[in-house]
């Protein structure tokens, strides 16, 4: 109860840290006219004359959230660490579990609006025909879990260190590898040489893999796994982390 | 306690107690340990043995019991600068669960003694670095906690600033348990019940500002400026006195000279007395007791190598 309050306090403050800096509207406008110009223009959406968002709109999300999550989450610790409040956060009664836990929470809910706001895509395509809105619904689900991992990675990377460019370039380098690892074109080179068992495993790692389950309308139990223990081993290894620094 | 970075011993064998009532001074060079120190009192650090307890509470094993009932205001009063002052109180105040009326006004009573009326509602990103410390400050006694532990309280204050935080310490240590570290000598003495100098980690004076300025050299010394003699005659007349240990000619020209005299030791107060029952054929014109001085005892403590280069010699 009191550490649900506490991560409560925490989130509040985040959100409304994001809110405050030019940060939030920068990144939602982005991320909306990305969301526009690729399904529209790029993934061909009238072109293709079928009502669904999977392939338009849904293929490109693993590649936008590359840039654009590491660079909500690298402010997380890193610009706490820079102006030194992470010592006034840390002997807050609070546990080191609950602030890193409010932090995310902060910037996922954030990352949730912001998936929100593309709601027009989905009225469009409404208007147009008739969807699957049950795929349509898996596929947001998808992608805010996938967001959600990227983004625990990108609290690893910002404990490490207290500027915030290393952060990006190391968490975009590491979301990079869990893109590549599923990536039909690199699936294909590593077939010619590795075994068939080593190429699953690869790919198993890989977040298009598990995001593809959901593009289907697919809720599949592994899938919800594979992100959500992604998101606790990140989540652990940022308090790992912020634990050897004080202990010097 | 403890504490190492890497093989370098910052914090060596510390080891003192602050009760209730208790103003403590936290005197030292850069790097003696201070800040350390405070940052494993408030639980920011581990130590790397020993222990401390806050109100009976292990900052280690029972840490949000004890940080609970500690306030900190850390080295530099970081404070989170996309947030307005009110807003960063607020936040201050309900992560130490206070919620509703209770918080309004924790909220208001800090911004009242900490007078940052007229800053409530800006931005601490556009404040001054006087504003900016007294809004740290102002977090850290939101709870009125009972224990305070303060990093350079006044540091970056201007004098008006410095003189209402001391003001500030002061009336709060009648009911609380302070430690506060600060370069500033005369702090010491404006704000202390005791005060403890640490250098390289370890502990190398304790006691109230009183007993450490009779660690001095010249504590008990007697500073004359006579007219009516010239010094090496005034050295010798001096010199036949039996309370006298020794003088120092400190200034001397046509009119007056002006001499420090050191006591002999147990003569306790009566040098001055004796000196002026022995002025004949000269003239005082001025004679006190030195008290002692806590910047040359913090020299001489602090630096032994160089002491007996910067210090008069007897």
């Amino acid at each position: 109860m009191n550490a649900l309050a506490n991560i409560k306090t925490i989130t509040k403050r985040e959100l409304a840290a994001y809110f405050t800096s030019p940060l939030a509207y920068v990144f939602i406008v982005i991320f909306l006219l990305l969301c526009g110009f690729f399904t529209f223009m790029v993934g061909g959406f009238f072109e293709r004359g079928e009502a669904s968002l999977v392939r338009p709109f849904f293929d490109w999300h693993p590649w936008f959230y590359l840039f654009l999550v590491p660079a909500v989450g690298m402010r997380l610790w890193a610009e706490e660490r820079r102006v030194g409040t992470i010592e006034l956060l840390l002997t807050m009664p609070i546990t080191t579990w609950q602030a890193i836990v409010g932090k995310f929470l902060a910037s996922w809910l954030f990352l949730g609006l912001a998936l929100v706001l593309t709601f027009p895509v989905v009225i469009t395509v409404n208007y147009l025909g008739s969807p699957d809105n049950g795929v349509i619904f898996t596929g947001y689900v998808g992608s805010w879990l996938m967001a959600g991992a990227y983004l625990a990675i990108s609290c690893i990377t910002s404990a490490m260190t207290r500027n915030q460019v290393v952060s990006f370039i190391i968490s975009v380098v590491i979301c990079l590898f869990f893109i590549l690892a599923g990536f039909p074109p690199i699936i294909r080179l590593l077939e010619g040489w590795a075994s068939n068992g080593l190429v699953d495993t690869i790919a198993s790692f890989s977040v298009i893999t598990h995001f593809d389950g959901f593009q289907k309308g697919v809720l599949d139990s592994r899938d919800v796994l594979f992100f959500l223990s992604l998101i606790g081993f990140s989540l652990f290894s940022t308090s790992v982390i912020l634990r050897g620094h004080r202990a010097g | 306690m403890v504490k190492f970075f890497g093989t370098k011993r910052a914090v060596d064998g510390l080891s003192f107690s602050v009760e209730r009532g208790e103003v403590l001074g936290f005197l030292g060079p850069n790097g003696a340990g201070k800040s350390t120190t405070m940052r494993m009192i408030t639980g920011f650090i581990p130590p790397s043995a020993g222990s401390i307890s806050v109100g009976g509470f292990d900052v280690v094993d029972q840490a949000i019991e004890a940080r609970r009932l500690i306030g900190y205001l850390p080295e530099n009063a970081p404070a989170y600068t996309d947030m307005t002052v009110e807003g960063f109180l607020n936040f201050a105040a309900e992560i130490r669960g206070l919620r509703g009326d209770s918080k309004r006004s924790a909220v208001n009573r800090v911004v009242d003694m900490c007078f940052l009326q007229a800053v409530r509602h800006q931005s601490v990103e556009t404040l001054s670095k006087g504003y900016r410390h007294r809004t740290c400050f102002a977090q850290s006694i939101i709870h009125d906690p009972d224990v305070l532990v303060l990093d350079e309280p006044t540091d970056g204050l201007d004098p008006n600033q410095k003189h209402e935080v001391r003001g500030l310490i002061r009336r709060m240590g009648e009911k609380k348990a302070i430690i506060f570290s600060t370069h500033i000598l005369e702090e010491v003495d404006a704000v202390c019940s005791r005060a403890i100098i640490i250098d390289r980690g370890r502990i190398v004076a304790n006691g109230t500002p009183q007993q450490l300025r009779q660690k001095s050299d010249w504590a008990g010394a007697v500073t004359l400026r006579v007219s009516g003699i010239n010094g090496s005659a005034l050295n010798q007349k001096l010199s036949q006195l039996p309370v006298v240990k020794g003088t120092t000619v400190l200034s001397e020209d046509a009119t007056s000279v002006t001499v420090r005299v050191f006591p002999k030791s147990n003569v306790n107060g009566a040098l001055a007395a004796n000196i002026a029952d022995a002025a004949q054929g000269w003239r005082i014109e001025e004679l006190h007791t030195e008290e002692g001085r806590l910047d040359e005892v913090f020299r001489n403590i602090t630096m032994p190598d160089t002491a007996g280069t910067s210090q008069e010699k007897k």
